[in-house]
């Protein structure tokens, strides 16, 4: 099959020589590694707080905790067994946990001092953790009914309620971070569609020869279009490198820190796959948005 | 003899300024020779725009190889392009190209493998007498040497019709000579050949060649019909 001037990536020297600049000339290429920077670190927090957000919901779902605030001990302690045989015979519930004065002492621990005043000597209400299963998560009336049978004035909290602001906020920086790597798509394919008209104009008498001589506009739109991808996947790489630098920086300190929910924000297997296939994405996008530019211009000559 | 080339009442202008051709008709024969001639500002060179199709007419009808040529959609004119050498005025040899790569051009948009070029390049090369400058580019050439390159570009392709503007101007005789020994000899193998020209010596170096006169932007024979110059046998259409 003949190569017709052809586009392949091991266009033939000549083909190359048609266009002459120097590849990685020009400011493109550094645009492009700007750009992938920025959209590799927005999708890298996407995907992290993606991934913190599921982890959140994981370990929150299902969990709630009774508290009995009964002043007495002995009636707190009877409401708590009451309260926790009535749970065991519940449908739904997957395990129950009464916390015994040693780990409430634990918890209260960095306000009270570990040796100071605990839960034999103040009237700490008696702690119940309940996990339920996932078909009942969603409805913890039955609960609620048990305890307030069995220790009225006893309060149930959902964990998940309290971490739901925290959960809006993660899903509003998700789709934060969704629009940025959108306008940073945008932007680069603009960019390439600059570069692409700046590069016909550049090369307008070759194109007007080649055209007389019967070349087809896709002949010559392979040309620019090989040479700008090669160009986007330059920049590309190059922004990869420095954001995966930045990521794997960012992580050492998130590990340092060593807080539960900074802890979970990590990409996984896919996330990196996803992230590092970016450059590759970004190839393909500036090869179509030169294509589409070239093609189009061609279109208004003869 | 059959047409590939049929002009009907063309007109040619550019913008809203007055017409460049006007009422142009002519036909072209199959495997003739044909001399363009007349003064500067004639349209001597829309004529030949006309011929391979870097423009459109604003009115009238163009038949190339039995095409309209006014009304093909786009996306077809390469192929018919491709038929079609051109030998422009001012060269236009591709400046970043060697002298090898730019006569090497029109084989490689034809779809020639690089490995099939080296032979006929080549032997374009020696034809016009730059065997040794194959890797020179046209900056480094004299005016007559890059003229050599666009001509050996235009005909390497064997095309059906040559359109040549002003093919020797840069040449010394000897070479305006063989230039012309070589469009005879390609004429001989079928080629159509057009070659406008101010230079009224070549009119008589090849023989059986037609004349077409254009004056004002018309062919000076108001019936269309081409004209050889004096002294020559006529052979067009």
């Amino acid at each position: 099959m003949s190569r017709a001037l052809s586009f392949s990536w091991r266009a033939s020297a000549s083909d190359r020589r048609l266009l002459p600049e120097g590849r990685f000339a020009g400011p493109m290429p550094w645009v492009i590694a700007i750009m992938m920077f920025l959209t590799a670190l927005a999708m890298a927090a996407g995907l992290g707080l993606g991934r913190a957000a599921d982890g959140l919901g994981r370990d929150l779902a299902g969990k709630v905790t009774i508290q009995i605030l009964e002043a007495s001990r002995r009636k707190r302690d009877a409401q708590a067994e009451a309260v926790t045989s009535a749970l065991k015979g519940l449908a739904g519930v997957e395990s129950i946990d009464r916390l015994d004065d040693k780990r409430i002492n634990a918890l209260l621990a960095p306000w009270l001092g570990g040796d100071g005043l605990g839960a034999e000597e103040l009237p700490i209400p008696a702690l119940i953790d309940v996990t339920l299963s996932s078909s009942a998560n969603d409805d913890i009336s039955a609960v609620e009914a048990v305890v307030q049978s069995e220790a009225p004035g006893a309060r149930v909290d959902r964990h998940a309620r309290w971490l739901a602001p925290l959960a809006g906020l993660i899903g509003s920086l998700q789709w934060l971070s969704l629009l940025l790597v959108g306008l940073m798509a945008s932007a680069t394919a603009a960019a390439v569609v600059l570069a692409a008209r700046a590069a016909l104009n550049t090369h307008r008498a070759t194109i007007d020869v080649m055209h007389l001589m019967g070349a087809t506009d896709v002949q010559v739109a392979r040309l620019f279009q090989r040479r700008i991808a090669l160009d986007a996947l330059f920049g590309g790489l190059v922004g990869m490198v420095m954001a995966v630098a930045v990521m794997l920086a960012l992580g050492s300190r998130l590990d340092a820190i060593g807080s539960e929910l900074l802890g979970a924000v990590g990409l996984g297997f896919r996330g990196w796959l996803l992230i590092l296939a970016l450059p590759l994405a970004g190839g393909v996008l500036a090869t179509l948005a030169a294509r589409i530019t070239v093609i189009r211009t061609l279109r208004t000559m003869l | 003899m059959s047409s590939i080339v049929q002009f009907e009442n063309v007109g040619l202008r550019y913008g809203t300024g007055a017409e460049t051709l006007s009422d142009v008709s002519f036909s072209l024969a199959r495997g003739a020779f044909y001399f363009l001639t007349g003064p500067s500002g004639a349209g001597k060179t829309s004529l030949l725009r006309l011929l391979y199709l870097a423009q459109r007419p604003s009115r009238g009808l163009i038949r190339l190889f039995g095409e309209d040529a006014v009304t093909l959609p786009r996306r077809r004119l390469p192929a018919l392009r491709r038929r079609i050498g051109v030998v422009f005025q001012d060269f236009r040899l591709v400046p970043h190209l060697s002298a090898f790569d730019n006569i090497a051009l029109p084989l490689r948009i034809g779809g020639m493998e690089d490995k099939d070029l080296q032979a006929p390049v080549n032997e374009m090369l020696a034809w016009v007498g730059l065997g040794d400058r194959a890797s020179a580019r046209p900056a480094t050439l004299s005016g007559g040497e890059q003229q050599r390159v666009a001509i050996a570009r235009a005909v390497i392709g064997r095309p059906d019709l040559l359109v040549a503007d002003e093919p020797t101007g840069n040449v010394d005789p000897d070479m305006a000579a063989r230039l012309l020994h070589l469009f005879d000899g390609l004429n001989k193998l079928g080629t159509t050949i057009v070659v406008a020209t101010h230079d009224v010596h070549l009119l008589s170096r090849i023989q059986n060649a037609n004349m077409m006169r254009l004056d004002r932007g018309r062919l000076s024979d108001p019936t269309g019909q081409l004209r050889h110059p004096p002294g020559l046998r006529e052979t067009g259409p």
